[in-house]
């Protein structure tokens, strides 16, 4: 295997330094401090170096922290669930219905909307769901309407909305990854051995793409939870989530230890949800094997 | 045809998808003040009014030098990971690249604020240049992903054949190599690119006083007055990442073409 100097292994490692190097200085080091601070004092305007639980504690009698977390968890909860249930029909479509010459185009068009700028995006929902937005001065300009409809903007259901729109590439690819990988002849096997269609979908179809469908519940529920700039922009300030906090503890405040210790606990919340969802899951991830 | 419902849902979603992008050029040509229908007239005010606006023009020299530098930054990186990843069997694989690949998943705030805290600790001063530094870490993933793909379809026995022809590894790397991953190299970089001039979060906690495309735009977006010129903005950043992204496509395809693979992939 090893060619010119040193073992694989070795060689491997020199390969990787680079990347790796840069992954932990302006990565690790940085979460890692993180977590150190949230460990700390805060000074005014600096940080005690004193070991203290304060800030957990701190942060878990915050009842405002509770009520952000907890509309974090449901926004992205929501979210998560409005994704993958409209995506699914799409990327089954892609993978089963598409001709392959055609597959790439549909992907790229699906992509497209995904890259382009995330802030210009966002404000356009406001746009369209706005109090003089392109629904209401629609409906009105139609007569269908006399007052704008005041219920569109700034709540928990106009961020949901943004938000699904934002994420919905990140939930179509991994599922059609994964029903990609299907192979075509188990699902003859199911229709010669006298399954329906529908029963053949449920018993063979839906558990192979399961690992899919994790995978894309995780890419968007994780993300979503620490978005910041819908709830600002959408919610108008109004309906504030945990990233939100956690600048205003940072930057605004200016409490270091404060804010990290939020946004440690954050992380770690999400952390523990998302193995639990896998755990409860660990069947469908060993249909792979 | 067959699918008939499922593609006229997968047609409404495409619709879904389009929709906000779609109100951009209808907006930034409408001659009205205020964002909304009836549209009153046509008019190109809007554009001039970008052209002419000193601190847009700032904000976007500083965004193509942010993006820029990302890009080759990130692309480079990449190249190594990718490399290590496909080619080489070593201690600490699985951790070394999931820390790499981790800002994919990793809610931006907490890479911009962890990023923010230590280099505000280390007395570094907030420029483009802690931009870079932030954009970079974000991109290298998805150029990661690119150049594993570029690296994973490679045939090994031309390599060899170049060893046993008399090539040194770097001699190999530059002639046989580097040649049949180009398409993919050039495709991370306008990935990373687009990427870059997109962000928002880090940009906006380690620009300091610079002001990114994206940042300006944030700021703006609280004055119902500069609305409008947001609009023809956004549709000229909509159509540069859209040409952006078809050439990213273009050379990716070419890649998957040239080492002989079906060119049915995405861009993720």
């Amino acid at each position: 295997m090893a060619t010119g100097n040193g073992s694989e292994a070795a060689q491997g490692l020199r390969m990787v330094a680079p990347p790796l190097v840069y992954a932990i200085l302006m990565l690790a080091i940085p979460l890692l401090t993180i977590l150190t601070f949230s460990f700390l004092k805060d000074g005014y305007q600096t940080v005690i170096r004193e070991f203290t639980f304060e800030n957990y504690l701190a942060v878990w009698a915050d009842p405002i922290f509770r009520t952000l977390m907890l509309r974090s968890l449901w926004v992205a909860g929501l979210v998560t669930l409005a994704t993958v249930v409209l995506a699914f029909p799409v990327a089954y479509f892609l993978s089963f219905v598409v001709a392959s010459r055609h597959k790439a185009m549909w992907i790229f068009l699906i992509t497209i909307p995904f890259w382009t700028s995330y802030l210009i995006r966002v404000f356009l929902w406001k746009v369209i769901l706005g109090y003089n937005g392109v629904i209401n001065s629609g409906l009105k300009s139609l007569g269908i309407i006399e007052q704008p409809l005041s219920f569109l903007l700034y709540n928990t259901g106009s961020i949901v909305v943004t938000l699904a729109h934002a994420y919905a590439p990140f939930a179509i690819l991994p599922i059609y990854v994964a029903l990609e990988k299907i192979d075509r002849s188990l699902l003859e096997a199911g229709r010669d051995l006298g399954e329906s269609r529908l029963m053949t979908f449920w018993r063979v179809t839906l558990p192979l793409a399961m690992p899919g469908v994790l995978a894309a519940v995780l890419i968007v529920f994780i993300p979503t939870i620490g978005d910041y700039v819908t709830p600002t922009l959408i919610g108008g300030g109004k309906i504030p989530m945990v990233a939100n906090l956690i600048q205003a503890q940072m930057l605004d405040i200016d409490n270091k230890p404060l804010g990290s210790a939020i946004a440690v606990t954050a992380m770690g919340i999400v952390g523990v949800l998302s193995l639990i969802f896998l755990f409860l899951n660990r069947r469908f991830l060993r249909v792979r094997q | 045809m067959r699918g008939g419902g499922l593609r006229a849902y997968a047609l409404l979603y495409l619709l879904f998808l389009y929709a906000p992008i779609l109100l951009l050029p209808i907006f930034a040509f409408n001659s009205g003040t205020i964002i909304a229908f009836p549209l009153q007239g046509l008019t190109s005010q809007w554009f001039e009014q970008m052209w002419g606006n000193a601190t847009l023009r700032r904000a976007l020299g500083n965004s193509l030098t942010i993006a820029l530098s990302s890009a080759v930054l990130a692309t480079c990186l990449a190249i190594f990971a990718a490399r290590a990843s496909t080619r080489y069997r070593f201690p600490g694989k699985g951790g070394a690249l999931g820390l790499i690949m981790l800002p994919l998943i990793l809610p931006e705030i907490i890479v911009g604020i962890s990023l923010l805290v230590v280099l505000l600790a280390a007395g570094v001063q907030l420029s483009i240049l802690t931009v870079i530094i932030g954009h970079t870490l974000i991109c290298m993933p998805y150029a990661v992903a690119i150049m594993t793909t570029a690296f994973s379809s490679l045939d090994k026995s031309l390599e060899e054949a170049a060893y046993d022809l008399g090539e040194t590894k770097w001699s190999a790397f530059r002639l046989v190599i580097l040649p049949l991953v180009m398409p993919g190299i050039i495709s991370a970089m306008l990935m990373s690119f687009t990427i870059s001039l997109d962000e928002f979060i880090i940009a906006f906690f380690l620009a300091g006083n610079e002001p990114t495309l994206p940042t300006y735009i944030f700021s703006q977006l609280r004055f119902p007055k500069s609305i409008p010129m947001i609009m023809a903005l956004g549709t000229v950043l909509v159509m540069m990442s859209i040409l952006l992204l078809a050439v990213a496509e273009y050379f990716r395809r070419r890649g998957a073409a040239r080492t002989g693979q079906s060119s049915s992939g995405g861009l993720l």
